[in-house]
């Protein structure tokens, strides 16, 4: 009860003390009629409070449950989204060794053989071999062609092969943005919850679960349900049912 | 031929514009997402765009909205070259004219099928 209020039915107590001495039974009436009006307000008063806190508490619940979601359902798949991020680094980074590994001795052989060539070549316009070694070294160059434009070849696919395996950055990156507003969001939700329980009603709903752009299918994980594209072979067959 | 390369991850832009060179398209251009590549588009007579889905600032499926709109670039054939899968998204694409869809990560001889395939619509 406020001080304000005290003073009021104090006021009031003394009016009906002087009324009742007076035997004016009328003016006696009205005052406690009004006393009785200031206990309800008090009372309305009261309930407000009450109903307030009761917001606050249901509040805090609907805080609680979308907690629960992200430690139920979202830390989960983010565990499992950080998981294929290392699997796919891993990949890149293996098919892009082994390509090397492959490539190497091919780029090395290349070389001993044309700096053969060209010693053998350098002899040649210093008219220094014999005809029969000239036709052996003649054959030798056919040879020599043919094998380099087949080794290119190869070199050229394991350099392609390399390029497309560093699109792991592309992909592992858009799945770590994901799970960085997860963090974001978990933060977000415990900092309300602690000025929750500090007393300091400030909740906003900023935890958002809605994804508009899924982003990068992760197995075991986005593919649960059966409306996304696992391989390019989905996609093409759904654009041909589309008439494409 | 004179194309746009659009996505937010230079690595990828990297990636298919190298692939392009590979398949001998080696006038390309890029651009980091749909905002910067609209101007680009509306003033600089490219013969095909290459873009992603999910970038910053403008996504790539509004800037297929925003291509299919302009009665100048109306015409311009699209390539979407994306992570995103869902069935209702490529739908979603095909209804607003894109001409060819990717997903992420891709093969080189996919990418090429794709393109191969945009210009055989075209000329066809």
């Amino acid at each position: 009860m406020t001080e304000q209020n005290q003073q009021a039915q104090l006021l009031l107590a003394k009016k009906l003390v002087q009324a009742l001495e007076s035997n004016d039974e009328v003016a006696a009436d009205n005052i406690l009629n009004e006393m009785a009006g200031m206990r309800e307000s008090t009372l309305f008063q009261e309930v407000g409070r009450l109903t307030r806190q009761l917001h606050d508490s249901m509040n805090s619940f609907s805080l609680d449950a979308k907690m629960s979601a992200l430690t139920a359902n979202d830390i989960p798949d983010a565990k499992e989204r950080l998981h294929y991020v290392i699997t796919m680094t891993e990949q890149a980074a293996n098919s892009t060794l082994g390509v090397v590994e492959d490539l190497l001795p091919v780029s090395n052989v290349l070389n001993e053989q044309a700096s053969e060539l060209s010693d053998k070549w350098d002899r040649f316009l210093a008219k220094d071999m014999p005809f029969e070694e000239f036709k052996m070294m003649s054959s030798d160059i056919t040879a020599y062609f043919s094998q380099t434009k087949n080794d290119l070849s190869s070199v050229q696919t394991g350099l392609t092969d390399i390029l497309l395996a560093q699109s792991f950055q592309d992909i592992t990156g858009q799945i770590i943005k994901k799970v960085i507003t997860l963090v974001e969001d978990l933060e977000q939700g415990m900092v309300s919850l602690v000025s929750l329980s500090g007393g300091q009603v400030h909740s906003e709903n900023t935890v958002t679960t809605d994804d508009v752009l899924p982003g990068p299918v992760v197995p075991g994980v986005d593919d649960k349900s059966n409306d996304v594209a696992t391989k390019q072979d989905d996609v093409d067959d759904l654009l041909s049912s589309l008439g494409f | 031929m004179k194309i746009l390369v659009v996505d937010d991850f230079s690595t990828m832009r990297r990636i298919v514009k190298n692939l392009l060179r590979d398949l001998g398209f080696t006038n390309t251009f890029e651009a980091d997402d749909g905002k910067t590549a609209l101007p680009m588009l509306q003033s600089g007579d490219f013969d095909f765009l290459v873009t992603d889905w999910n970038m910053p600032g403008m996504t790539g499926i509004d800037l297929l909205k925003a291509v299919r709109a302009d009665p100048k670039l109306a015409k311009l054939p699209v390539l979407m070259v994306t992570a995103e899968a869902k069935r209702e998204q490529i739908i979603l694409a095909a209804q607003t004219g894109v001409n060819g869809y990717v997903i992420k990560p891709f093969t080189a001889i996919t990418l090429k099928e794709k393109i191969d395939k945009v210009f055989e619509r075209i000329d066809g």
